[in-house]
């Protein structure tokens, strides 16, 4: 069955109040900025939203957080030169932000795709990002204990996608798309382009379709 | 520390000033091993890039998924799907590759990485480093993949001022400021010194436009001196 959408709209239908959102993108790079629109549009609200940042500019991610409807980030790096929105609620108090290092915001995601219910990691052993956490020492090393982080749904950008829901991403805009597409319970993908099943190699499927629920391609510019 | 030191002694350049960022730039870059996978971090330590001799065979990393990373971008070159971890618009070398954001953090975090070059607010005698958030209360921390680094790479390199802008050294006994990792620098780049920090405490390696005695009134660190 085709898992391309006709619209945006479509796309994000049904997600739900209090969803938790994986947003992919580093930057605006992979930033799924049409299905975010759609869900301004969509409207649902006291989202919880998970991604490396806290929105570039204006768009995207910063709409969605401009728009009030973003309880908490989750995230890595919310603070940037263009991060504007998001540092003037946080400045106010309105919005509640949980920082966690890159690596294990990737991991924690990884490990919820692939049925993992706990990892002990490295990073961050010593610091205030562990504390309060479950520690254990492994042949001499230590280690914090890490679980997964899940999404309600997963708003991925791509390059290219079949209707069984394959994917293909281009350059560094892959980031954490082939990551959220396994930790969400619905993923959603914008395309750059709809191919017809056949046309992507095998060999060089990144997300394979099993993953992924809804395409939908991006509307082209006018030139 | 896995990378051996040149140097059998330290020297004391005292008939020049301190370094300039480029210069300092130019010699973690000369302390780069032929072939290492490095990543650079964001900011003044992607500056080292630019005094990578060609023929290195240095692989820059970035986080953000990709190895293989050449020189920034510009004019036609620019790609919006192809930046470096400071989001800034980078080119790709031949034989680079990508990866997603999970396989790129189990490759630092998994000990692939040779070299990594951070900035730091602070790095205590012993290899602590501070360089994710002051902590002061109205400051939006931010970590990034500074953490994973610190923890991953062989080795870290510290690039920094030695003194902060209100003259507090950078160097210290204990981080005052929320660490980043414990006991992972090796290698402290400054405009005044190179030092190597680890369990012995802190050894200068090459003073510029200053000498270890004058530091060591400055510090309030014990400076051991190389060959010594």
């Amino acid at each position: 069955m085709s898992r391309v959408v006709e619209s945006a709209r479509e796309a994000v239908e049904g997600i739900q109040d209090g969803s938790t959102v994986l947003v992919g993108g580093f930057g605006m790079a992979g930033m799924p900025v049409m299905l975010i629109d759609a869900l301004i549009e969509q409207g649902a609200t006291d989202l919880v939203v998970v991604s490396n940042n806290a929105g570039n500019g204006d768009a995207g991610l910063a709409a969605l957080l401009a728009a009030g409807r973003v309880r908490k980030v989750v995230c890595s790096f919310p603070r940037q030169s263009d991060s504007y929105v998001f540092d003037d609620l946080y400045r106010a108090g309105r919005i509640e932000l949980e920082v966690v290092p890159q690596g294990n915001l990737a991991e924690r995601m990884r490990a919820a795709g692939a049925g993992i219910g706990a990892f002990f990691c490295p990073t961050g052993v010593g610091t205030p990002l562990a504390e309060g956490k479950e520690m254990r020492t492994i042949d001499g090393r230590d280690y914090v204990l890490e679980l997964p982080i899940r999404g309600d749904v997963a708003l991925i950008g791509a390059h290219a996608g079949d209707e069984m829901g394959n994917l293909v991403y281009r350059r560094t805009a892959r980031n954490f798309g082939p990551v959220m597409a396994t930790a969400a319970a619905v993923t959603v993908a914008q395309v750059t382009q709809v191919v017809p099943v056949g046309t992507l190699d095998p060999e060089s499927v990144v997300t394979p379709g099993i993953y992924v629920d809804r395409i939908v391609q991006v509307r082209q510019e006018a030139s | 520390m896995t990378i051996p030191v040149t140097l059998d002694q330290t020297i004391e350049h005292t008939d020049r000033g301190p370094l300039s960022r480029d210069e300092m730039a130019e010699i973690v870059a000369s302390d780069i091993p032929d072939g290492a996978f490095v990543n650079l971090g964001i900011g003044q330590p992607t500056q080292v890039s630019n005094h990578l001799a060609h023929d290195s065979g240095v692989v820059l990393h970035t986080e953000n998924g990709m190895l293989g990373m050449g020189p920034v971008a510009t004019g036609d070159q620019i790609d919006p799907d192809l930046t470096n971890a400071g989001k800034v618009p980078v080119t790709e070398l031949p034989g680079a590759s990508y990866f997603h954001h999970a396989d790129s953090f189990a490759m630092m975090r998994g000990g692939h990485l040779d070299v990594c070059v951070l900035g730091a607010f602070q790095v205590s005698e012993h290899g602590d480093l501070a360089n994710w958030h002051t902590g002061a209360p109205d400051a939006i921390p931010a970590v990034g993949g500074a953490m994973d680094l610190a923890i991953g790479a062989k080795d870290v390199f510290v690039m920094m001022t030695l003194f902060a802008k209100d003259g507090a050294a950078k160097i210290v006994p204990q981080c005052t400021y929320p660490l980043t990792g414990l006991a992972c620098v090796s290698r402290v780049y400054t405009e005044l010194a190179t030092f190597l920090v680890g369990p012995d405490g802190v050894t200068v390696a090459e003073t510029f436009g200053t000498t270890v005695d004058e530091l060591a009134t400055r510090l309030d660190v014990p400076l051991r001196r190389l060959g010594a």
